[in-house]
C-alpha cells in the first residue's frame, strides 16, 4: 500500500469512535468569523502600535505622498532604490528627487543585484491596526517577495483606507488575492530576534529599517 | 578513520544519549549558568505573554475558538488531509506522505539530490528536529545549514535545541559569542575580529555568516506553521526573515510539516495568527508571516514540495484523550510557565518536544517502551499552569495522569511492583470502617512504642526512600474514633 493510503487508513481506524457526521454538525465552533474591533481611532491605533516596534510613521495629506517619499529616502541616508511596477509616476519622480539611483525590476534583477541595492518602496494591500501590521499581496506596486526582502531599508505606503481594525478584517480583505494563488507577506516592524537573552534586537536578515507613510 | 563533516556534529548520541528524566534532571539542575540563564529568560516571556493575552477582550472565546477549530480537524483529518492535497496539486505543489520520520528524511534526500544541490538552507522547523533531518542528509553528502539565529547557536554550538521556541535559551550572551568566535569561521564568513558580547552584534555577524547561504542556495527546507485544506495555502510565521530568505530566494523549496497542521479555511487563520504570536513571544503580532499557495511564475521558488508526515500522529489520534495534545501550535507558553521546566532546562526531557507538551506529547508519538518515554508523564507537578496558557486549551493535567496510568498498568502487567501491594492494601483499609479501625489498634500499639519520639532514618528498605530526607510524627496513641468515642460519646 501506498503511504498516503496507509496514513488515511490510519487516521480512520484511529477515528473509529467519532460519529460519521459532517466537520461542522461535530464540532459546532462558537466564534463569528471577520469580526472588526469597535476602536475609536484605527488610523491612531495603527500608528502607536507600528512605532511599538520602532518603525517610522509620518502621516501625510493624500497629495503629500511624493513629497514624504523625498524626505524620507534623505532621512534613511537612502543611495539606491528598487521601484517595483505599479507604482504612481509621481512617486517615481519624488525617488529621483531625493537624489537617490533608481532602479526597476525589468528585466528581473538577480539576488546579488538587489542585495546591492539598499532601499526598496512599495504600496501595500491592507494594514491591520490592532497588531500593526502591514500586508503585501505582491500586486501592482508591491513587486514580487524579493524585491521587498532583499534591499536593507522599506518604505511603505499605507493609505487611509486601506487600515482595517485587526486580523480577522484584514483576512477578509485577503481572501481574493489567495483565491488568485497570490503569495501574501505579513510585516509587523522590521526584521528582529529575541534569540540570544530573549532581549529584542532589530534588524536581522529581513529590512533593518521599516518606514511606514500613512496618507490620510 | 574519522571522515570530514559538513556540518557541526550534534553531541554524541544526540538525544538517545541522554539518560530518563529523572537522572537527567540531576545534571541539569547542576548547571547553574543555565538555570540562571532559564529563570530570566522564561520569566521575561511569561511577563509578556500575559500582558498581551490581557489586551485582547475575548481572550477566552478566542482560545475556545482555536480549540473547537482543531477539533473539528482532528477528528475529520481524513477529510481534510484529502482536501489539502487536491487544492495544493491544483496550485501546482508536489505532495508527499511519509509514514514515519525515516521515509520523511528519505524524500527530502531523494529530492536534494534530483536537484543535484550539496547544500541547503533550512528554517527552524521542529518536525525536522523530530525525525533528525539534517544529520541523515550529512550522512548522503548534504549540508544541512540552520539559518533561524538560536538554531544556528545549536548548530554551530554542537548543541540540542532546549526550548521548541527559543532553542538557545539555555546559553547566555557570553557563551554565544565564545562559540560564534571559535566555529562561524570553519563553515563560512567568521565573526568579525574582537567581536563583544553585545546582542546587536552577536545578531549582525549571524547575518553576515548567512547572508552569503542565503544568496547562493539552490534548495530549501522549511516545516509549517498551518496549511489551509480550502486553498492549499501554506502559512510560516517567523521573526527574523531568514524563513522569508528560505521561502523566497532558492529554485526548490520542501516542507516537511506534521498532518495535524490543517486549518480548514483561510478565514480561520484569524484565530491562530491572534493566538499564536501572543502567546508565544508575547507580541502582538510576530514580525514576518508568509503564505504562499503554489508556484507563483517569477516570484519565489519554482518548484515547491510538501511532506505530510505521521510519524506517530495517528497513533495519538488514536486515543480519544490523548488526541488533544495534536491540537498544539508549537507556541511554547507550556514551557515558559512550567515550573518543573524552567529549573530542569529542556534537555532533561530527551526530545526536541520538552516541557508540559513534551511530556504528553513524546510517550504518545514515541510509545512507552523505553525507559525515557515512561519516565516523562512523571516530570510534571501537575500544577496545572499549563492548562490555563495553552492558546487551544490542551488539558495537559489530564492526560498527564492518564499517561502515568498508561505507563504504570504497562510496567506492573508482568511484574506487580511493592508499591502496587502497598497500594492494594491501603485500599482494602480504606474501604471499610471496620477495616480501618482494626489497623488503627496497630497503629495505637506503635504509637505506645514509639512514645514522643518522632522517627529519623529507618534502615527498612521503600520506608528509608522517605525517611532519609524527612522525620515523621510518631503515630498517635489515641485514634480519632476513640476520642470522638470519649469526647462524645455515642452522639
Amino acid at each position: 500500500m501506498n503511504a498516503k493510503n496507509e496514513i488515511l487508513g490510519r487516521i480512520r481506524r484511529a477515528l473509529a469512535d467519532v460519529p460519521k457526521l459532517s466537520p461542522e454538525e461535530d464540532v459546532p465552533v462558537d466564534w463569528v468569523h471577520g469580526q472588526p474591533l469597535d476602536t475609536a481611532d484605527i488610523l491612531a491605533d495603527l500608528v502607536e502600535k507600528i512605532e511599538d516596534y520602532k518603525a517610522t510613521v509620518v502621516q501625510v495629506g493624500a497629495d503629500e505622498v511624493a513629497q514624504a517619499i523625498t524626505d524620507g529616502l534623505k532621512a534613511m541616508g537612502s543611495q539606491q532604490a528598487v521601484l517595483p511596477d505599479g507604482l504612481e509616476r509621481d512617486w517615481v519622480a519624488a525617488v529621483e528627487h531625493a537624489g537617490v539611483r533608481v532602479h526597476r525590476d525589468e528585466p528581473p534583477l538577480s539576488h546579488t543585484e538587489l542585495n546591492g541595492i539598499d532601499t526598496v518602496v512599495t504600496t501595500c494591500a491592507v494594514a491591520m491596526a490592532d497588531s500593526g501590521t502591514i500586508a503585501l499581496d505582491h500586486g501592482p506596486g508591491q513587486g514580487r517577495r524579493a524585491l521587498t526582502l532583499l534591499p536593507d531599508r522599506h518604505l511603505v505606503v499605507v493609505r487611509a483606507d486601506q487600515v482595517v481594525s485587526d486580523v480577522p478584517e484584514g483576512l477578509s480583505r485577503l481572501a481574493e488575492a489567495v483565491a488568485d494563488r497570490r503569495p501574501i507577506t505579513w510585516i509587523s516592524g522590521g526584521s528582529a530576534t529575541s534569540d540570544i537573552e530573549l532581549s529584542r534586537v532589530e534588524g536581522v536578515h529581513g529590512p533593518r529599517t521599516l518606514y511606514v507613510i500613512l496618507a490620510r | 578513520m574519522t571522515t570530514q563533516r559538513l556540518t557541526p556534529a550534534p553531541p554524541e548520541g544526540a538525544w538517545l544519549g541522554i539518560p530518563p528524566f529523572p537522572k537527567a534532571v540531576k545534571t541539569e539542575l547542576e548547571n547553574s549558568t543555565q538555570r540562571k540563564n532559564l529563570r530570566h529568560a522564561t520569566g521575561t516571556i511569561r511577563a509578556k505573554r500575559a500582558v498581551r493575552a490581557s489586551e485582547v477582550h475575548n481572550w477566552e472565546e478566542l482560545r475556545t475558538a482555536g480549540e473547537q477549530i482543531k477539533n473539528r480537524v482532528g477528528r475529520h483529518l481524513d477529510h481534510y488531509l484529502e482536501q489539502a492535497e487536491a487544492a495544493m496539486t491544483a496550485a501546482g505543489v508536489h505532495v508527499h506522505w511519509a509514514r514515519d520520520g525515516k521515509e520523511a528524511n528519505e524524500i527530502v534526500t531523494r529530492i536534494a539530490k534530483e536537484k543535484a544541490v550539496d547544500e541547503v538552507v533550512k528554517i527552524k522547523s521542529m518536525v525536522t528536529q523530530e525525525t533528525d533531518l539534517n544529520e541523515h542528509l550529512e550522512r548522503n553528502g548534504i549540508a544541512a545549514w540552520e539559518t533561524d539565529l538560536a538554531e544556528l547557536i545549536v548548530q554551530l554550538g554542537h548543541d540540542l535545541p532546549s526550548h521548541i521556541l527559543v532553542p538557545a535559551i539555555h546559553r547566555n550572551r557570553s557563551e554565544v559569542r565564545d562559540i560564534f568566535t571559535a566555529e562561524m569561521g570553519q563553515y563560512g564568513k567568521a565573526a568579525p575580529e574582537g567581536i563583544s558580547d553585545d546582542p546587536p552584534e552577536l545578531t549582525a555577524a549571524a547575518r553576515a555568516h548567512l547572508r552569503e547561504k542565503f544568496l547562493r542556495a539552490k534548495m530549501a527546507v522549511s516545516g509549517g506553521n498551518f496549511i489551509v485544506a480550502e486553498t492549499g495555502t501554506l502559512v510560516i510565521v517567523e521573526s527574523e526573515g531568514n524563513g522569508r530568505m528560505c521561502l523566497t530566494l532558492p529554485e526548490t523549496l520542501v516542507s516537511v510539516v506534521g498532518i495535524e497542521k490543517i486549518v480548514p479555511t483561510f478565514q480561520d487563520l484569524e484565530v491562530f495568527l491572534k493566538l499564536l504570536p501572543r502567546s508565544s513571544t508575547g507580541e502582538r503580532m510576530n514580525p514576518y508571516t508568509s503564505m504562499w499557495t503554489g508556484v507563483r511564475e517569477g516570484d519565489g521558488p519554482q518548484e515547491l514540495h510538501v511532506v505530510l508526515v505521521d510519524n506517530g500522529r495517528t497513533d495519538v489520534l488514536a486515543d480519544p484523550q490523548g488526541r488533544a495534545a495534536l491540537r498544539c501550535i508549537r507556541c511554547s507558553a507550556c514551557l515558559n510557565i512550567c515550573p518543573v521546566y524552567e529549573r530542569a532546562g529542556g534537555h532533561a526531557y530527551g526530545s526536541p518536544y520538552p516541557g508540559p507538551i513534551g511530556a504528553i506529547l513524546n510517550p504518545q508519538l514515541r510509545g512507552i517502551t523505553s525507559k525515557v518515554d515512561q519516565a516523562l508523564p512523571f516530570a510534571s507537578t501537575l500544577c496545572g499552569a499549563c492548562n490555563e496558557v495553552c492558546p487551544v486549551r490542551i488539558p495537559f493535567t489530564d492526560i498527564l495522569v492518564q499517561q502515568r496510568h498508561r505507563v504504570a498498568t504497562k510496567k506492573t502487567s508482568k511484574h506487580p511492583t511493592i508499591e502496587q501491594g502497598l497500594m492494594k492494601a491501603a485500599g482494602w483499609v480504606m474501604g471499610d470502617g471496620k477495616h480501618l479501625a482494626s489497623v488503627q489498634q496497630g497503629s495505637k500499639l506503635a504509637g505506645r512504642v514509639f512514645g514522643k519520639k518522632w522517627i529519623g532514618p529507618m534502615p527498612v528498605p521503600l520506608v528509608d526512600r522517605w525517611t532519609q530526607a524527612r522525620d515523621v510524627e510518631p503515630p498517635p496513641t489515641e485514634t480519632f474514633r476513640d476520642w470522638w468515642k470519649r469526647e462524645r460519646g455515642d452522639r
